[in-house]
């Protein structure tokens, strides 16, 4: 019998806004149920509403059963006993969930005493044993420190480990592991499975990462404008999707494992709550519509198999064997002209030759004195050349911002040098700096942020043109708009009319006005939708193209990286890792750190991440002000641990610099024992030997 | 958008929308009620001595015989154009005091912080007092001066300290990084973007300076004779107060009623820009 039966759920918000259109679940013992979505999906509303949090205001109908037991409309006092009891739930951003001022060991025993009799010392102690389950190194001593003293990873361990406390029948995860790096990300999921064997707890797992989903979730939803839009078995919606959003969604997303080329894009953006279309939500983005899609909202229908599809033209899918990349047109993006001159004789736009940038560590509130160094970026090196795309890949706080910040400032550097288009950015004067700037653009990673909210579209593109003293900026404006695939006629609105991809464009139409020849991108993807990056990041491609411009693009999701760049650098606490051409790097990547980063990526495919192994990686980044002598990532390194005394000593006493690898041509690693293999695809078997 | 979404809020709050009814309807009666009087203010009529509201005199007439009506709205004429222009100087000091300190950072910070510290610490009523007589044959713009001079420090700090944190949004970033003078930097985009600050803290300035003026006037170190604003006025209706009320009465009625009108828009305001907060 399933622990949770939800069912005709609705969320209504005051001015009539559905939020949720009737969702129906079960989860069972021991199953996770995975919620798929984009944001305004109604995913997150839905699980708030069974926990009962959302706010009075809510107009919530329908029925959610915890063993039989209706848990709408019970009184407040009783559904206390219930959350944190029966049911309990992970949020995204676990500092919220800790009371800033009382020690987490605290918080942990206080969360089992509630719900259970027990005494003080000993519930201190489960407190330290569910930290020690969660993979929390020295529990003993951690339980006492408070919850900023955590890392983000480690705080959403604890987190975990609160939410197991009262052996919960059932676990709401609600992105979990969103705010984290990859390599924490999956230790995280590790320990939530682990969790999940200690209690048997059914979970229900919401997110919009595919490539979690398939890895842990047994079932899947795929929710669209507030209802679901098709359910069933992980293997049937990822390999057999039959609903045209499922399978646009899955075509969509960049894989690292993937090939080159553009992406399947899905036009026009998930419509807003207020203003459904009359049929099926999802028509007036759908490659399939027909007329009768407008006549009513398909019903979700049983498809066999246990699956549940909600389109008429689910049997014809079916049938035909149609799969995303058939149904949604991809769009061709015109080769490069540059691209056919060799690498070697081809000019460089941008040249990094070990720069530095090191932050003084101040301490005090009104005597500040300096108590170290944050190594921010220690010396490193590379070029791009022209019509190329390099990507600097990192977790948060290996210095890839930092040196983004260091080559637009123009400034000279504390150490090395930065020449941008053959000019030293330490012999720049005034107007020469300015000159360059035209050159030299940026996107930035929020697009909300990155646009003065004050100001109409038209003349946020124009100010770079107008600053640089052009003449005829509307017509440039207008060219530039349509350009990045909007209308002229969008110059005349605010940037908060737009949607986060449109905002991304005009974002780019800005970078893009002076013409430049190096165009810098901030993690300029990251903060959109599956559905909507697709057709930035073809949008990038194209403009490379078509410009001829180069790009040095920043980012941590190495699946879209390995989409756009031509070559990469890995960073780890300031320095490079691994450098080379793409296909080197991530089909033979030869740093430990570069192996475990691939291997922690989710993979959107349930096979293989069932079969696949991963490279888990101890503890956290070491902190950038107090780096490890010698090589940078021995702390965590797998192959220092199974290296011998001897060989050792070398990774402890010597810092390894970038050594170009003996058999390519473009491929070099920071590792005094790099070897490469293979990590993307390595199953079980191929990783013994 | 955001300025019509504030002004229906305004429009929807009731304090506001009977203040701005106030306010208009005082400022028509300033400028537009001169006119239906009979007398003009520097006129003296010597059949009437103190006398008391009547037909011919509506709200009576002064120990020299002038029209109490014509007078005393000449005086809020003054006094509204000085809250106004106190107002507006105040919080353009401000603001651009506030920014360039917050923006530049540094030596610039310390210097224009230091500054605005010594004029905080400095009595201005006492400052204002000794300087304004010695101005006393040149215009009343001096005194305009004065009084902005020492209300502008207070805001300076707010606008710096939200300036700090407008300088690390990625739309200033982005302007530097395109080649965009940190001047016109300032103008363009954190000026700007301090807007709902700088109205409301305008709004609350106007009523202020009136007050100010009125206080200053009344120990007669403002306004100077012949001219007249409210201060003057109630400072001389208040000596006979008892005895001939409406020389007293109508300057300050309409004093509180125009400080009020001005304080409830003020307040409006900061609700329809700043919903958060609730003061
Ligand atoms: S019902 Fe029609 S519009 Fe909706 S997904 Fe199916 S084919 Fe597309
Ligand atoms: S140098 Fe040693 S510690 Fe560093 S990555 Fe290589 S094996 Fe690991």
């Amino acid at each position: 019998m399933s622990i949770l039966e939800v069912r005709d759920l609705t969320v209504t918000f005051p001015g009539g806004i559905e939020a949720v259109r009737g969702v129906s679940y079960e989860v069972e013992r021991g199953e996770v149920l995975g919620i798929v979505g984009e944001s305004g999906s109604g995913k997150s509303v839905t699980s708030l509403a069974v926990m009962g949090l959302l706010p009075q205001n809510a107009v919530v109908s329908g029925s959610v059963k915890l063993h039989g037991r209706e848990l709408l409309g019970m009184k407040e006092d009783e559904l206390v006993k219930v959350r944190g009891k029966a049911i309990s739930m992970i949020f995204q951003d676990p500092l919220s969930a800790f009371t800033p001022v009382y020690t987490i060991g605290d918080q942990i025993a206080e969360a089992v005493r509630v719900h259970q009799k027990m005494a003080k010392d000993k519930a201190a102690k489960r407190a330290v044993e569910l930290l020690d389950l969660v993979g929390i190194p020295n529990p003993n001593l951690r339980a006492k420190a408070f919850p900023h003293e955590f890392s983000g990873g480690m705080r959403q361990r604890a987190m975990i480990a609160m939410a197991i406390a009262n052996d919960p029948d059932l676990l709401i995860c609600d992105e979990p592991t969103t705010a984290l790096d990859v390599t924490i990300q999956a230790q995280v999921l590790e320990v939530l499975k682990t969790a999940q064997r200690e209690t048997g707890a059914g979970i229900v797992m919401i997110t919009h990462d595919l490539g979690v989903i398939a890895g842990m979730a047994d079932r899947v939803l795929v929710m669209y404008a507030g209802r679901p839009v098709e359910q069933g078995p992980v293997d049937d919606i990822y390999y057999r999707p039959r609903m045209p959003y499922t399978m646009g969604l899955l075509a969509s997303i960049p894989r690292v494992d993937g090939e080159e080329g553009p992406l399947v894009p899905i036009e026009g953006n998930p419509p807003s709550p207020a203003s459904l279309p009359p049929g099926c939500p999802f028509a007036p983005r759908c490659p399939m519509k027909v007329d009768m899609c407008d006549d009513e909202e398909p019903p979700l229908t049983p498809f066999g198999g246990g699956r549940h599809v909600a389109c008429i033209r689910a049997h014809e899918i079916e049938h035909k064997g149609l799969t995303g990349a058939d149904v949604f047109p991809v769009p061709v993006i015109p080769p490069s002209d540059v691209v056919r001159v060799p690498r070697t004789e081809r000019a460089t736009v941008l040249e990094l030759d070990g720069m530095k940038k090191h932050y003084p560590l101040m301490k005090g509130a009104i005597f500040k004195r300096r108590v170290g160094t944050v190594f921010a970026v220690d010396g490193i090196s590379f070029d791009i050349a022209e019509g190329e795309t390099l990507a600097l890949v990192g977790e948060s706080g290996c210095g890839k911002t930092t040196t983004l910040q260091q080559i637009m400032q123009l400034e000279p550097p504390q150490d090395g040098r930065v020449v941008v288009l053959g000019k030293d950015s330490a012999k720049l004067d005034k107007t020469a700096r300015k000159a360059l700037r035209g050159d030299l653009q940026i996107v930035f990673q929020d697009p909300m942020a990155a646009l003065d909210p004050r100001m109409p579209v038209g003349d946020i593109i124009a100010e770079p043109l107008r600053a640089h003293g052009r003449k005829d900026v509307a017509a440039k404006v207008a060219e530039l708009l349509r350009l990045v695939g909007l209308a002229p006629e969008h110059a005349e609105r605010y940037p908060q009319q737009f949607s986060g991809g449109q905002r991304q464009r005009i974002g780019i139409a800005r970078a893009l006005a002076l013409e430049p020849k190096l165009l810098v991108l901030d993690e300029p993807v990251s903060a959109l939708d599956v559905s909507i990056q697709a057709g930035v990041i073809n949008l990038l491609e194209e403009l490379k193209n078509r410009l001829g411009l180069s790009y040095l693009f920043v980012a941590h999701d190495l699946a879209v990286v390995r989409h756009l760049a031509d070559r990469v650098a890995v960073m780890y606490l300031g320095r490079i890792a691994e450098i080379g051409a793409v296909a080197n790097v991530y089909d033979r990547p030869a740093h430990p750190y570069t192996q475990a980063l691939l291997s922690a990526i989710p993979l959107p495919d349930p096979e293989m991440e069932r079969t696949r192994k991963r490279i888990l990686l101890e503890g956290d980044l070491p902190s950038p002000a107090d780096p490890p002598s010698g090589c940078r990532f021995r702390t965590r390194c797998p192959k220092f641990a199974r290296l011998s005394e001897a060989e050792r000593r070398r990774c402890v006493d010597e810092e390894p610099s970038v050594a170009r690898l003996a058999n390519v041509v473009d491929h070099g690693a920071a590792c005094h024992y790099a070897e490469e293999i293979e990590v993307i695809t390595a199953s079980d078997n191929q990783e013994e030997e | 958008m955001r300025s019509k979404v504030v002004f229906r809020r305004l429009l929807r709050n009731k304090q506001a929308r009977y203040g701005f009814i106030a306010l208009l309807l005082l400022v028509a009666l300033a400028y537009v009620g001169p006119y239906f009087g009979a007398y003009d203010w520097q006129e003296k009529d010597f059949m009437a001595f103190m006398s008391a509201p009547d037909a011919d005199h509506w709200w009576g007439t002064t120990s020299i015989g002038q029209d109490m009506y014509a007078v005393t709205l000449r005086g809020m004429q003054k006094s509204i154009i000085i809250g106004l222009l106190v107002a507006v100087i105040s919080t353009g000091v401000a603001a651009i005091v506030g920014a360039f300190a917050g923006y530049f950072g540094g030596w610039v910070d310390k210097v224009l912080m230091w500054g605005v510290d010594l004029l905080l610490v400095l009595p201005s009523f006492l400052i204002i007092a000794i300087i304004s007589p010695k101005l006393r044959d040149g215009t009343w713009w001096w005194f305009v001066v004065l009084l902005a001079a020492f209300s502008w420090m207070i805001t300076s700090r707010v606008v710096r300290s939200m300036t700090l944190s407008l300088r690390e949004r990625e739309y200033v970033l982005a302007a530097v990084y395109m080649g965009i003078p940190r001047w016109k930097i300032i103008l363009r985009h954190i000026v700007p973007n301090l807007a709902s600050l700088l109205i409301i803290d305008a709004t609350l300035n106007v009523s202020g300076a009136i007050i100010g003026e009125a206080a200053l006037s009344f120990f007669g170190f403002g306004i100077q004779p012949p001219d007249v604003s409210l201060g003057t006025l109630i400072a001389e209706g208040s000596r006979n107060a008892t005895g001939y009320p409406w020389l007293f009465a109508f300057p300050a009625g309409l004093l509180v009623a125009l400080v009020l009108s001005v304080n409830l828009i003020g307040d409006g305001l900061r609700d329809a820009l700043d919903p958060g907060s609730n003061s």
